[in-house]
């Protein structure tokens, strides 16, 4: 079987639904959980160290019945910028975007400042992403700013 | 006159532009000439400190009274329903019923932020935890333009704490409208965060690090001194350092003569006794300058119009 035609495949296998391609290797599993805590009962099927178009390895991710809206995408993009999102119906891709990078993240991660008032009061954390020299999240409470790798990194 | 303040929350001295700054402090300067104005006659507001801090909620308070207006309110989080495990955001709600601005203090980061949400009234920051506290900034800014007749262009040196120092995080950032050089006076361990460093150069702020007192007191208009907590070091560490960053009378001998010693206060033993007596010595006045600042917040944040020379709103 050729690459083409097994990947192909493995995008195609799901009747409705969402395949993430193009997942960095290795962050597969970080981003499986990441779905797990938004959706535990979401049916997810997952490829690892697949061979990638431009040669090397990439994770994929299908997920059955959930047809990610371009906000889904956006809080995973600290985990896999690159990756792409392939939305399915009937076996068919009917839509295809990449994952960017928000503006803001709403309610996704939590403050790595144990001071910080969002940890003791009923509101969802909220953090800018400033992409400087390097990217980082600043709490919209605290004001604190922090390394997109604090959040990637110790959480999974 | 179209007051930019009115009916806004002041939660971080980020929020403020350079033209709101200025605003705020001319305002200030006008207080401070006029004397006690009523420009918060029959206005009730709720001076909340869930955390003590007597010096700033006294600084507030007098500043309130001074301009006519009524407080209500507690010093610390002892005897309120917080300590019955009420979120802040529930606290908030109920105040915001009763009273028609709130000035709050929290230990934690990021509750005035919080607080200024829920509120449908103006919040003022008065504290929260290690991140802002814009009215110290406000009467800094407000104290450095009073003695040195502007803001722009200055040489101003930031001793002591530089790490943990919320104070001198705020001015930097705040005096970065106007084109400062900076001097870093710091033991290594207490030195600028890497992160106000980066918002420095960023705007194109030029600042260098001194090795002493002595090698910066010359060169600058405003000697910015804060507290090195002994905490933080061993005891013979710390002697070593106190020698270091303690101003002595006889180190102001190089000084311009305009140049002013300023320090958010209280201070321990970082400024001798002695420097009181000289024409530098400029933080007791700043200290008095607070109430002037706060009562330009107050007024400000309270009244569409603006107090004009005659005494009128306008
Ligand atoms: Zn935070």
């Amino acid at each position: 079987m050729s690459e083409h035609r097994r990947e192909k495949m493995l995008v195609e296998a799901i009747q409705n639904g969402t395949v993430i391609d193009h997942i960095p290797a290795g962050k597969g599993l970080t981003i499986l959980g990441r779905l797990q805590l938004r959706n535990a009962e979401v049916r997810l099927t997952v490829g690892l160290n697949l061979p990638s178009h431009g040669g090397g390895m990439k994770d994929l991710i299908k997920i059955d019945d959930w047809r990610f809206t371009e906000q889904d995408a956006a809080e995973l993009a600290l985990f896999a910028p690159k990756a792409t999102v392939n939305i399915i119906e009937e076996y068919r891709v009917v839509r295809k975007f990449p994952i960017g990078l928000p503006e803001t993240f709403i309610g996704v991660f939590v403050c790595p400042n144990a001071n910080c008032i969002t940890h003791v009061e009923p509101v969802e954390s909220r953090f800018s992403v400033i992409q400087e020299a390097t990217l980082q999240l600043r709490c919209h409470y605290c004001e604190r700013a922090f390394a997109d790798t604090l959040f990637t990194e110790n959480k999974s | 006159m179209n007051n930019p303040l009115f009916d806004r929350d002041v939660v971080s001295i980020g929020d403020l532009s350079k033209a709101d700054i200025e605003f705020i402090i001319e305002r200030a300067a006008a207080l401070k000439q006029s004397g006690p104005m009523p420009l918060l006659k029959d206005r009730l507001i709720a001076s909340c400190f869930f955390e003590a801090s007597t010096r700033t909620r006294l600084s507030f308070e007098a500043a309130v009274q001074r301009l006519g207006g009524t407080i209500i309110g507690f010093s610390d989080s002892g005897n309120t329903s917080t300590k019955k495990g009420e979120t802040l955001t529930d606290s908030i709600h109920m105040i915001a019923g009763y009273a028609d601005a709130i000035i709050m203090r929290h230990p934690r980061e990021g509750s005035a932020r919080l607080a200024a949400e829920v509120a449908n009234i103006p919040v003022i920051n008065g504290g929260d935890g290690a991140n802002q506290h814009p009215s110290q900034t406000l009467l800094d800014l407000f104290s450095i333009a009073e003695c040195q007749g502007r803001l722009d262009g200055l040489s101003i040196a930031l001793v002591g704490d530089l790490k943990y120092g919320r104070t001198v995080h705020s001015l930097a950032q705040a005096m970065g409208h106007f084109k400062p050089r900076f001097y870093f006076v710091a033991p290594e361990a207490l030195a600028m965060p890497a992160y106000i460093e980066d918002s420095l150069r960023a705007a194109g702020i030029a600042f260098e690090y001194a090795d002493s007192l002595e090698a910066v007191v010359p060169l600058v208009d405003i000697l910015y001194m804060t507290r090195v907590q002994k905490e933080r070091f061993d005891p013979t560490e710390y002697m070593h350092l106190a020698s270091q960053f303690v101003l002595r009378p006889e180190m102001l001998k190089s000084a311009k003569p305009s140049m002013r010693v300023m320090h958010p206060l209280p201070r321990v033993d970082e400024i001798h006794p002695a420097v009181d007596r000289t024409s530098h010595a400029y933080y007791f006045q700043q200290a008095e300058n607070g109430v002037y600042a706060r009562q330009a917040l107050l007024s400000l944040v309270m009244n569409e119009g603006v107090l004009s020379p005659g005494g009128g709103l306008v």
